[in-house]
C-alpha cells in the first residue's frame, strides 16, 4: 500500500450525494485487524518454539547412536529407545496396510458409486460421528474385538491388535479426505469419460483417481502421523511400559503379546521421579518428532511429484 | 404421429436417426420438459435454440442417456434411435455413448497428453487397429493435426481454448460415433475459434449427424440445416417447464416462422 500524505487533497474533487467515505477510519480498522491476526500467528508459533527449544536443549545432549539402539534400562544412562522405535514402525506398517485400502476404498465407493443413496447418507453420518469418538473408546473396542474375540488370529494384546485399533481410529479421517479429494475433481472429467463409452470404474480409475491421489496421500499420511502419536488406545490394548526386546518383523513377532511404542516409552520416562529419565524422555520426543517430520516430508514430496506429472 | 400428414416435426425424404415421441422429462416429480415430438435427420446439423431453462440441453442429453447420471431424473415417452427404443432395458448406455459422441460447453480435455486424450476412448472400447493412425486421422478430421503433430506428448491442457475444444471433438470422433451432440460448444470461445469450429462442423456433417445446442442465433442460422425452437413457460407451482415451440428448416424458422414466439425470439425481441 502506498503511504498516503494526510496533507494531500486526494483527487481534490467535491463529495457527491450521500456518501461519507471515512477513508481514514476504514484504514485504521485495516491496521488493527492486521495486528490482531499477526499476533494470533505469532503466539501460536511462539508457544511451539518454546516447547521445541525446551525439548531440544534437554534432549540433544543425550541423543546418540547408543540411545537409538539400546533397550530400556533401570539406569537412565544405559536406557535406549530401540524396542519402542521399532514398535512404532511396526504399528505404522500394520495401521497403514489395513487403514489405507479400507479407507480409500470406502471413500471411492461413497463418493463415486453410492452418491445420494439412503445407504450412503447413513454411512456418511456414522463416519462423521466416528471421527468424533475419543480415542480411548477405540482402545476399548480394540481390546474387546481384536485382543479378545480375534485372539487366535492377532495373538491377543499384540502389535497386530494395537495396529488394527489405530487403523480404526484413523479410518474416518482417511475416508473423509478421500471423499474431499474426489469431490474436488470437476464433474466435467467424469462426464467426458462416460460420454466416450467408459464405464464408471474406468472413468474413476483412469481419470478421476489420478487427480485425487495427491489429496488422498496428504490426508492419509497426516492421519498416520496422528496414529503413531496416540498413546491412550494402545495402552488399553496392552502396550507395556518396559519391553527390553525389539519386535521381530514377522507374523509371529507381530503376534507377540508384549510390545511397546515411543509415546508409551516417553510417558513412562516422564512419570518417573528421577531427573535423568526426564532428559532421555526429551531425547525420545526428538526421535518421535523426526519420524513425524520424515512422514510429512514424504507427503509433500509425493504430492508434488504427482502434481507435476499431470 | 403417422396419421398427421406432413407434420413439420417429421423429416420427409431423409434418413431418420432419432425420433422423439411425446417425450416429457422429469426431475423427481417436477416436469422439466413437456411433450416433445421431433425427428433428427441423418448427416445434417440440427440446432436447438431457446432461452435458458427451456430444456434444450436436457433433451440433448437424453440422446446419449447422460441424464441417467442424475439419480432422480426420468423420462416419459419414447425416443428411438434407428427404431430402437433408447430407454428400453435392452440398450446398454455405455455402448450407446460410444455411438453417440458428445462435446461439452466448456472444453474438458483430460489432464493427459494430447495423444492419450484421443486414444482413451478407442483403448477402453477395445480398438483393434493401429492407434497412431487413428489418432492422426481423428486429429486431422478435427482440423487440429497441423497445430499439434509435433507435440502429441504434451498435455491437452497446454492448448488454447479453441484448440482444446477441437481436441474434444477429435476425442469424440476417435471412437467412430454416428452422432455428435454439441452442448453450446463455442460459448467459451472467442469469435475466431468459433468460426473454426463452425467450419469444422460443415466438414463433419459429411460423415456424422450433428445436434447442436446454442444460445447464439447467428450461429444456428449459419451452421444448421434444421432448427428447433424451445421456450419455457411458468408452471402453477412456480417452476418452469420447457416445451418445443417450432421445428422446421432453419431457413423457415429464421425468415418465416409460423409461431409468434419464434418470430419474436429470432428477431431478438425477447430472450
Amino acid at each position: 500500500m502506498n503511504p498516503i500524505d494526510p496533507q494531500a487533497q486526494g483527487l481534490g474533487l467535491p463529495e457527491t450525494g450521500n456518501f461519507k467515505p471515512q477513508l481514514e477510519r476504514r484504514y485504521k480498522f485495516d491496521q488493527i485487524f492486521k495486528i490482531i491476526s499477526w499476533a494470533a500467528t505469532f503466539s501460536a508459533i511462539a508457544v511451539l518454539a518454546i516447547l521445541l527449544i525446551g525439548v531440544l536443549s534437554e534432549g540433544i545432549p543425550k541423543l546418540s547412536l547408543e540411545f537409538l539402539t539400546a533397550p530400556p534400562s533401570r539406569k537412565a544412562e544405559q536406557a535406549g529407545i530401540w524396542p519402542a522405535f521399532l514398535g512404532t514402525i511396526a504399528l505404522l506398517l500394520i495401521t497403514a496396510a489395513s487403514a489405507i485400502p479400507l479407507g480409500v476404498g470406502t471413500g471411492i465407493f461413497l463418493q463415486e458409486f453410492a452418491q445420494d443413496s439412503k445407504l450412503a447418507k447413513v454411512i456418511e453420518i456414522n463416519i462423521s460421528n466416528l471421527a468424533a469418538v475419543p480415542s480411548i473408546i477405540y482402545g476399548m473396542l480394540g481390546l474387546f474385538v481384536f485382543a479378545r474375540l480375534l485372539e487366535p488370529m492377532t495373538g491377543g494384546r499384540s502389535i497386530f491388535s494395537a495396529g488394527l485399533t489405530l487403523a480404526l481410529l484413523i479410518l474416518p479421517v482417511i475416508i473423509v479426505s478421500t471423499r474431499e479429494s474426489l469431490k474436488a475433481v470437476p464433474d466435467s472429467i467424469r462426464m467426458a469419460g462416460m460420454a466416450l463409452g467408459a464405464t464408471r470404474w474406468q472413468t474413476v480409475r483412469i481419470h478421476v483417481l489420478p487427480l485425487a491421489i495427491p489429496g488422498i496421500l496428504t490426508g492419509t499420511i497426516l492421519a498416520l502421523s496422528r496414529a503413531i502419536g496416540e498413546t491412550a488406545p494402545i495402552i488399553v490394548v496392552g502396550a507395556a511400559a518396559f519391553v527390553p526386546f525389539a519386535p521381530e518383523f514377522s507374523v509371529e513377532g507381530f503376534r507377540e503379546p508384549a510390545f511397546t511404542a515411543m509415546p508409551i516409552q516417553i510417558f513412562n520416562w516422564i512419570s518417573r521421579p528421577q531427573e535423568e529419565f526426564h532428559a532421555i524422555a526429551a531425547s525420545a520426543i526428538i526421535v518421535l518428532l523426526m519420524v513425524l517430520l520424515v512422514m510429512n516430508t514424504t507427503a509433500i514430496v509425493l504430492r508434488n511429484r504427482f502434481q507435476s506429472n499431470r | 404421429m403417422q396419421s398427421e400428414q406432413a407434420s413439420p416435426t417429421a423429416v420427409a425424404g431423409l434418413e431418420r436417426v432419432f425420433k422423439v415421441e411425446n417425450t416429457s422429462y422429469y426431475y423427481g416429480s417436477n416436469m422439466a420438459v413437456r411433450g416433445v415430438n421431433l425427428e433428427i435427420p441423418g448427416n445434417k446439423i440440427t440446432a436447438f435454440i431457446g432461452p435458458s431453462g427451456c430444456g434444450k440441453s436436457t433433451v440433448l442429453r437424453c440422446f446419449n442417456r447422460l441424464n441417467d447420471l442424475i439419480p432422480s431424473a426420468h423420462i416419459k415417452g419414447r425416443i428411438t434411435y434407428h427404431g430402437v427404443d433408447l430407454y428400453s432395458k435392452a440398450v446398454d448406455p455405455t455402448e450407446l455413448r460410444r455411438r453417440i459422441g458428445m462435446v461439452f460447453q466448456k472444453p474438458n480435455p483430460f489432464p493427459k497428453s494430447i495423444y492419450d486424450n484421443v486414444a482413451f476412448g478407442a483403448r477402453i472400447n477395445g480398438y483393434q487397429g493401429d492407434m497412431d493412425e487413428l489418432v492422426e486421422k481423428s486429429l486431422r478430421s478435427s482440423a487440429l493435426w497441423d497445430e499439434v503433430k509435433d507435440k502429441l506428448k504434451e498435455s491437452g491442457l497446454s492448448l488454447s481454448g479453441g484448440q482444446q475444444q477441437r481436441l474434444c471433438i477429435a476425442r469424440a470422433i476417435a471412437v467412430e460415433p454416428e452422432v455428435i451432440l454439441m452442448d453450446e460448444p463455442c460459448s467459451a470461445l472467442d469469435p475466431i475459434s468459433t468460426l473454426k469450429i463452425e467450419d469444422l462442423m460443415q466438414q463433419l456433417k459429411e460423415n456424422y449427424t450433428i445436434i447442436i445446442v446454442t444460445h447464439n442465433m447467428q450461429q444456428a442460422s449459419r451452421v444448421s440445416d434444421r432448427t428447433a425452437f424451445y421456450n419455457a413457460e411458468p408452471t402453477e407451482s412456480g417452476g418452469k417447464v420447457g416445451y418445443l415451440v417450432e421445428y422446421d428448416e432453419t431457413q423457415v424458422i429464421f425468415s418465416n416462422p409460423k409461431e409468434t414466439y419464434t418470430r419474436d425470439y429470432v428477431s431478438g425481441r425477447f430472450g
